[in-house]
């Protein structure tokens, strides 16, 4: 599946919609093809900081664990407790059900130093061979 | 679908195997406060519980059935005279509590066996202490831990680890209180010297490679990087997992390495893969050697040389109860003593050759990572395959309708849908060639007949079992089932 257009996205896989001061993240559809079947998924807390480049969380497929990396600083807002619940959403509905965490944004700057969609999809389809 | 029934659920009150005699001597009770109630034991005859146990044996794989080719763990045949030596009384029949004058025997293998991986490997000494692997590279990071405190050295809080190392390294390091350094790897496999001088300095503890690495290459340039950690004061740890592939050919000590383990339970045959337990002994050039766990075994010459137990004088302290997994020491004495100096070069010359075979049969019909001459395993990817929609999972799943078991998959994370494949020493050339085929039957199969791959196993008495449940719901635990009361029994 092509990359969603109003999407950014990361090196490490990992996707992001701005909203005014606040960012929604989650993992690609290429990341969740990569990662297989989703059994297990761990977030941090709201009111939790995270820092551009650092794992915030694990997700756990049959074949690995994989840590996820915040695209940009802030401090979260809200994470996906039905995605906790049923981590298969992320095979699912990776850019839409199975968000993660909303972030309140420290530098909104940061957003500019992420991949649009193009570029993401032609860097996933390299990172396949 | 035949499901073996668990013990307990053939369970029957009362049913017993044994009647043990009466007591001819004073009862002791046991303390009131270690007693327990509804403790739930299965009673079972003798030949329900032996006939329960075979058959869950032929539901099995194993290295005594076929070949296990599952890479980087070496799975080599076990030899049976090992198995033998280990019974002897004098050896099974003994506690770690005894006199050391009434098992000098022992401790004079144990000694023994010091020194014969030390010299195998170019050490000064060695601890049999830890217990795995993991447990070895977690002796070794301490011990490189407690020679940089004694120098006053406190500054150096990075450990400097490949991507392409097995996870027990990085987490060893974190456990060791010391932060980790990713460095990749270059295009040839190799980890990326360049990287290695941009990342060593004066907070670099060391360096934790393994070589030959998890791709089954030999580093080509491990004298530079073991050059550059050493310049920058830090030291090299090499996780021996891979030593089986350069026994006789090449020692870690003459490279410049200080501080390894040995995986007793890949190199030197000892049981492995749930059968256990392992063994992980380590070994350090001769400064380290006063940090080794302690209490280690040494000679005491005269004309009769006697065997005691000594405290090494800056041990980073004991890593296991009472000496390590003895047992393990034994047979891996044995393995080696089998096969003297020569023979020992040769199971490493063999499972090297083994591995080149096998890969310059299947480079045609599978996407090979790194495509160099390898060391005793290499990795495969199944990305031509994924095209057709038939992935690495499903590939290692119809290898079960060969009566093979299949090679690790997924690892090492570097190298997209990978299938590493160690074939060992142990194997015959008719046994190389069946797996050739079968690898490349199905690479035939998924490219005209995908859904035969994707849809195996055939011939197993299990199918294709459900991985994520078994994730999701974890259920390890036998629980009575609640009977139902009479009156709902009644109403059926």
């Amino acid at each position: 599946m092509a990359a969603p257009k109003d999407l950014r996205f990361t090196k490490t896989h990992e996707w992001l919609r701005r909203d005014g001061d606040v960012v929604t993240i989650g993992i690609s559809d290429h990341a969740q093809n990569e990662l297989g079947d989703i059994t297990y998924v761990e977030l941090p807390e709201p009111g939790d900081a995270v820092s551009r480049n650092e794992p915030f969380g694990v997700v756990e497929s049959v074949k690995a664990a994989s840590d996820v990396f915040a695209p940009v600083d802030g401090e979260v807002v809200e994470r996906n407790e039905s995605v906790v619940e049923a981590p298969d959403l992320v095979n699912r509905s990776p850019y839409e059900q199975a968000w993660l965490l909303k972030i309140r944004l420290n530098d909104p700057d940061q957003v500019d130093l992420l991949m649009d969609a193009p570029a993401y999809d032609v860097y996933a389809e390299t990172a396949k061979h | 679908m035949a499901v073996e029934p668990l013990i307990h659920e053939l369970s029957k009150p009362g049913r017993r195997a044994v009647r043990i005699p009466a007591p001819d001597v004073p009862e002791t009770p046991l303390p009131q406060e270690l007693l327990r109630d509804g403790l739930d034991w299965p009673e079972a005859s003798e030949i329900d519980v032996i006939r329960h146990y075979t058959r869950l044996s032929q539901k099995n794989h194993a290295i005594d059935i076929n070949t296990y080719p599952l890479g980087s763990c070496t799975m080599k045949y076990n030899p049976k005279i090992n198995e033998a030596v280990a019974r002897y009384p004098g050896f099974a029949g003994i506690h770690p509590l005894q006199d050391p004058a009434t098992v000098q025997g022992a401790l004079e293998l144990m000694v023994e066996l010091q020194e014969m991986l030390a010299e195998i490997s170019g050490f000064a000494a060695v601890t049999l202490q830890p217990a795995a692997g993991a447990h070895g590279e977690l002796t070794g990071v301490l011990i490189m831990r407690a020679y940089h405190r004694s120098r006053g050295d406190t500054g150096r809080t990075k450990i400097l680890v490949p991507d392409s190392a097995h996870g027990t390294n990085p987490a060893t390091a974190v456990m060791a209180g010391f932060e980790v350094v990713t460095i990749p790897s270059d295009a040839r496999g190799n980890v990326d010297l360049e990287q290695i001088r941009v990342h060593a300095g004066p907070d670099t503890a060391g360096l934790m490679i393994t070589n030959p690495n998890t791709l089954g290459l030999w580093d080509e340039h491990i004298a530079e990087v073991v050059r550059v950690v050493h310049e920058a004061g830090g030291l090299v740890y090499n996780d021996g997992a891979n030593f089986n592939a350069i026994l006789g050919i090449a020692r870690p000590g003459d490279l410049g390495i200080d501080v390894m383990h040995y995986n007793l339970h890949k190199t030197f045959s000892t049981p492995h893969g749930g059968g256990g337990p392992g063994s992980g002994p380590v070994g350090v050039r001769a400064d380290l050697a006063e940090f080794l766990p302690g209490p280690i075994v040494r000679r005491v010459d005269g004309d009769e040389p006697r065997y005691e137990w000594f405290q090494p004088a800056r041990s980073v302290g004991r890593l296991h109860t009472f000496h390590g997994n003895f047992g393990m020491h034994v047979r891996a004495y044995c393995y080696i003593r089998m096969h003297g100096a020569a023979g020992l070069r040769l199971v490493s010359e063999d499972a090297v050759l083994n591995a080149n075979y096998l890969l310059a049969s299947l480079r045609d019909r599978f996407d090979v990572a790194y495509d160099r001459t390898c060391m005793h395993e290499f990795v495969l990817s199944g990305n031509r395959q994924k095209r057709n929609g038939v992935r690495t999972l499903d590939i290692a799943k119809r290898l079960l309708d060969f009566g093979l078991h299949p090679p690790t998959t997924y690892f090492p994370l570097i190298v997209p849908e990978a299938i590493m494949i160690e074939p060992t020493e142990t194997e015959s050339k008719e046994s190389l060639d069946y797996l050739i085929a079968a690898l490349r039957q199905i690479a035939d199969e998924a490219e005209q007949t995908p859904e035969v791959v994707t849809g195996a196993p055939h011939r197993t008495e299990y199918k294709r079992l459900d991985e994520v449940a078994a994730n999701r719901t974890l259920n390890l635990r036998w629980t009575r089932p609640v009977e139902p009361a009479p009156e709902a029994a009644a109403a059926d």
